[in-house]
């Protein structure tokens, strides 16, 4: 099998002395969503970190198109193509969305109104609210102008943490159709999701972490149909 | 009831002095608001930067002047003000990187900076005085009214003259001159957004690739350029003393507190509240009594507030009002 | 295995503190030899005071991490307590206008305790805020209604030899825990008003409460006979032409090789040491003991992790509230031991910047935290600021010596020596505070 776009493997690390990954390994190939999901304090958003240079790892090391980036810091690992949605305080909030987006292009020197153009075409509400300041926006409103700023930079690999946490299902429903907008333009989407169920049913690929271990791996269909996953994760 | 003599001595000695002073307040607020806004911490130095910015430029008036150069009817202070600037902005590169720039990266809490900026401010004050001085210097030259009392009188035949200084007209034109670039800078240019990012959302604009360190260096230039500016108009207007800068540390903070700490606009609105605040506490409102109400009922007394003395106290009540029932300020800026 | 770690550290605490001592001892004897015993005395006697400022102020930094900028104000009240303690009342001044004044304070303080009181009684709204503005503008006109021509006469009454209210003609000793009560007083105003927010908002409130309680000593005549000072405050010690008279005195001090006149300055000036001293033992061993108490150590805990602390149901404001009375009181005593050596009261010489800084100084040099630290800083930091002037004197004479005579740059120099100690003084802190944060002698 090829080389994935960007991969982490055996990702051993955590954020002082105790590890929180164990070895963990997560990948994801152009075009695909993956997705990675486990109970409370896995190491889903750890695991993310890691592949954004976010934390020291003792062993392992993370790979982007086949080259090894673990010497990146995560500014520089935006710039070698790499999107990162934080799940909280992902906005500039008193700065407008149309800031906001010119913020997230900021690493770029050339024009960069295609771009806005596509991402308001992508997200329509944001084109209406262009003059707004992002705090005000409802919190899914935020999420797409979160998105939207991590896209400016026509990432080749995007990361979500969490990107649905605390939206109506609505709103969530409305964001997974977005996500796979995104994927189907050539994007690479990670996405860290505490909604198991619907995240596998959009996912290519899943990895469910136990405890920052590998748990579960498969696509997204076989692991919502594995019973043992069902009954651990997805209440049945 | 003479309304129109009523008016001009309130335009006299009220209205005229509260916006020149308001205009100095706003834009040294501005320079306490942006360094706490972007750099996170109150800078106790600021008051001293002001004085520093000031001699540096005192410095190079007289320099001009032995060469013979002058302004015309404006101060050749003016002309001498790049020079103070650049002076400034390269003291205050070296603070930044000397000083505060460890307990930067050390993430150090809000006091230690303040602390530190404690530190700079006696190094800063004794430095000035080091300098040019503890002495009083008046470097005002050119044209010292654009009109005078007579002259009103004279063209509106009025009893009471309003009278103009030029230092009074600069800095208001100055400030708003500033004031306008410096909104421009921070709403239209790539980089002012930056520093506005870096403000709201730390992590986020490192994450966008904004560079900490550049928006840093951007800051004190501004920060630097603001404080020579403010404190150069001050000493202009009133006069030099080095240690009259550390009196300005209370109206300072005041009027950026009152605004919002961290927010520009609001900064500017509270330079002219405390201003205007300072000056009407502390006026002797018998004259214009005198010109609107009946004879028989004007007091006796002078009908000042406050005397003068206790100008201090105008601004640190406001200041107490504001911490008591709104601490982020008029404009919400950044409280804890 | 750890206890013996613990202790070393712990001795190694006391062996720097016990090493500052014997150093500032070391300093205070060469200066007596080397310049002259009247000088060593005098930076004794305000090393003394410097230390229970210091200690005072230590209280509040390192037991609640508050960075106090109002201490000259505290001191202030302080100098304040010994006049109207001590000074004679002024009778005539009294029967003018004594009355008509207390009333007027009576009407202001009525004022305010009224505002308070609707404040809270009535609900939020337009209604309230007016209502407490009219009892504002009320009682603040009520009050100068009754205050201005009181004022003016009292300080009619022979305004060139007092012109003010007086005292209450105690001795002066008392003015010292009286001083400590003044600013108790106000601490716990500005402590109800400014602690709970954020500490630099505490650092500026303090400051601007010590430039108004500054700005009222100069400019409340009656009350403090404004810039023309209160002079020939009475003496806990005795006055050095009464010890010049004695001639058991000048016996001993023949004796002992002495002229009469040096004898008796110095004979003072220990007396006032000795006096100093006993306070700021017994300041320091109070201090001591509530380091040591329970109350401490919460203290401590509380100031190590706010968050959790609050969460655990401490009441942190409170606790930091009562840090800040106890820290400020002690600097008032201090204000008023300073006074009482001055004999005199000088509103005007009550500079914020530069004595407030010093204390924060020996704070942070002596030991931030460690009671015994910041009073040794006190000590040193004192001295320092005493003999940097002479040394800056010479060193820039040292400098210049190349230079023509009558150049101006020669003489702009050395008479800029003198600023040479507040930009020294601010690198001290700085280097310091970056280096050696917890100070000589830090906290255990």
């Amino acid at each position: 099998m090829s080389e994935p776009f960007l991969v982490g493997e055996n990702l051993t690390g955590g954020y002082g002395s105790a590890d929180i990954l164990h070895g963990c390994t997560i990948a994801v190939d152009k075009g695909e969503i993956a997705v990675i999901v486990g109970p409370n304090g896995a190491g889903k958003s750890t695991a993310m970190k890691a592949l954004f240079g976010m934390l020291v790892l003792r062993q392992g090391g993370v790979r982007l198109e086949g080259r090894s980036i673990d010497e990146l810091t995560p500014s520089q690992r935006v710039m070698n193509g790499m999107g990162f949605v934080p799940q909280t305080s992902n906005v500039f909030p008193s700065m407008t969305v149309e800031e906001n987006l010119e913020m997230g292009a900021f690493i770029r020197r050339d024009d960069f109104t295609d771009t806005m153009t596509e991402v308001f075409d992508l997200f329509p509400i944001l084109k209406e609210k262009r003059k707004q300041p992002a705090g005000q926006l409802s919190g899914g409103q935020r999420q797409q102008v979160a998105v939207g700023r991590a896209l400016m930079t026509r990432p080749k690999a995007l990361m979500l943490d969490e990107p649905t946490a605390g939206v109506s299902p609505i709103v969530m429903d409305e964001l997974f159709d977005r996500i796979i907008e995104v994927a189907a333009m050539g994007i690479p989407i990670l996405m860290v999701e505490q909604n198991a169920r619907q995240a596998l049913a959009i996912a290519d690929h899943g990895y469910v972490l136990v405890q920052g271990r590998n748990a579960f791996s498969g696509s997204g269909a076989a692991l919502l149909a594995d019973d043992e996953v069902r009954k651990s994760f997805l209440g049945g | 009831m003479d309304w129109l003599n009523a008016l001009i001595v309130l335009a006299n000695f009220v209205v005229v002095p509260a916006l020149t002073y308001g205009s100095q307040l706003a834009l040294g607020a501005l320079g306490v608001t942006l360094v706490y806004g972007i750099l996170r911490f109150s800078n106790f130095a600021h008051g001293d930067t002001m004085a520093f910015g000031a001699m540096a430029t005192i410095l190079a008036t007289w320099a001009l002047q032995s060469l013979g150069m002058s302004f015309g009817a404006l101060p050749t202070a003016l002309l001498a003000l790049p020079f103070g600037i650049i002076a400034t902005a390269l003291y205050l590169l070296a603070t930044d990187r000397l000083i505060y720039r460890f307990y930067r990266r050390q993430r150090a809490k809000p006091i230690v900076l303040v602390i530190v900026s404690a530190g700079v401010m006696f190094f800063t004050n004794g430095l000035v005085r080091f300098i040019i001085g503890p002495g009083e210097r008046n470097f005002a030259d050119g044209e010292r009214f654009i009109v005078t009392a007579r002259e009103f009188k004279e063209k509106t035949g009025l009893s009471e003259g309003l009278a103009i200084k030029t230092t009074q007209g600069i800095t208001v034109l100055t400030a708003i001159v500033v004031v306008v670039l410096l909104f421009w800078f921070l709403n239209r240019t790539r980089t002012g957004k930056s520093l506005r990012a870096y403000s709201d959302n730390e992590d986020l604009a490192l994450l966008s690739g904004i560079d900490p360190e550049r928006v840093v260096i951007v800051t004190w230039l501004i920060v630097a350029a603001l404080a020579t500016i403010a404190g150069t108009l001050y000493g202009l207007d009133k006069t030099f003393k080095p240690f009259i800068y550390f009196q300005l540390l209370l109206p300072l903070f005041a009027a950026a507190v009152i605004g919002g700490l961290g927010n520009p606009l609001g900064a500017i609105v509270g330079g002219f509240i405390v201003a205007f605040a300072e000056v009407t506490v502390t006026y002797a409102w018998k004259k214009v009594l005198g010109y609107t109400l009946p004879d028989d009922i004007v007091p006796s007394g002078l009908v000042q507030l406050l005397s003068t003395d206790y100008k201090v106290a105008v601004s640190f009540s406001i200041l107490v009002l504001v911490l008591l029932f709104r601490p982020t300020g008029l404009f919400r800026g950044q409280s804890l | 295995m750890s206890r013996d770690l613990a202790g070393t550290a712990s001795e190694q605490v006391t062996l720097r503190a016990v090493l500052l001592a014997i150093i500032i001892v070391v300093l205070l004897l060469l200066t007596g030899y080397l310049q002259s015993w009247n000088t060593a005395l005098v930076i004794l006697d305000m090393g003394l005071i410097s230390a229970v400022m210091a200690l005072g102020v230590n209280l509040q930094w390192g037991l609640a991490g508050l960075f106090n900028v109002g201490i000259m104000g505290f001191v202030a009240l302080g100098g304040l307590a010994t006049v109207l303690v001590s000074m004679p009342p002024t009778i005539a001044a009294w029967s003018a206008g004594g009355g008509r004044a207390m009333l007027a304070i009576l009407a202001g303080a009525a004022t305010i305790a009224a505002a308070l009181f609707v404040w809270r009684r009535i609900p939020g709204g337009a209604v309230r805020g007016l209502t407490v503005f009219a009892v504002l503008l009320v009682g603040f006109v009520l009050y100068r209604w009754l205050l201005d021509p009181a004022v003016d006469a009292i300080e009619s009454v022979n305004p060139a030899g007092t012109g003010y209210l007086g005292g209450l003609g105690l001795p002066i000793l008392l003015s010292w825990p009286v001083g400590g009560l003044l600013a108790a007083g106000a601490a716990w105003m500005i402590g109800k008003t400014a602690l709970g927010l954020r500490s630099d908002y505490l650092a500026i409130a303090t400051l601007g409460i010590s430039e108004i309680v500054i700005a009222t000593l100069k400019n409340e005549d009656w009350l403090s006979r404004g810039v023309k000072n209160v002079v020939g405050l009475p003496r806990p010690v005795p006055y050095e032409v009464n010890l010049q008279s004695d001639p058991a005195f000048v016996a001993k001090a023949s004796e002992l090789g002495l002229n009469p006149v040096m004898a008796s300055t110095l004979t003072v000036k220990l007396a006032y040491a000795g006096l100093f001293a006993v306070v700021l033992i017994i300041l320091l061993l109070l201090a001591q003991r509530a380091l040591h108490s329970p109350w401490g150590r919460m203290m401590r805990a509380i100031r190590d992790n706010e968050t959790a602390a609050s969460a655990m149901g401490k009441h942190v404001t409170a606790r930091h509230l009562q840090v800040f009375i106890l820290g400020s009181a002690i600097c008032g005593i201090g204000g008023a031991m300073l006074t009482t050596l001055d004999g005199q009261l000088t509103p005007g010489s009550y500079q914020p910047l530069r004595f407030t800084f010093l204390i924060w100084i020996m704070v942070i040099v002596g030991g931030s935290g460690n009671n015994i630290g910041a009073v040794l800083g006190g000590f040193l930091i004192w001295f320092l600021w005493v003999q940097v002037e002479p040394i800056g004197h010479w060193l820039m004479s040292l400098i210049t010596s190349g230079m023509a005579d009558g150049s101006a740059l020669k003489a702009h120099l050395l008479a800029s020596a003198a600023h040479m100690r507040l930009m020294t003084m601010g690198v001290i802190l700085l280097l310091v505070f970056r280096f050696s944060p917890r100070g000589l002698v830090p906290e255990r």
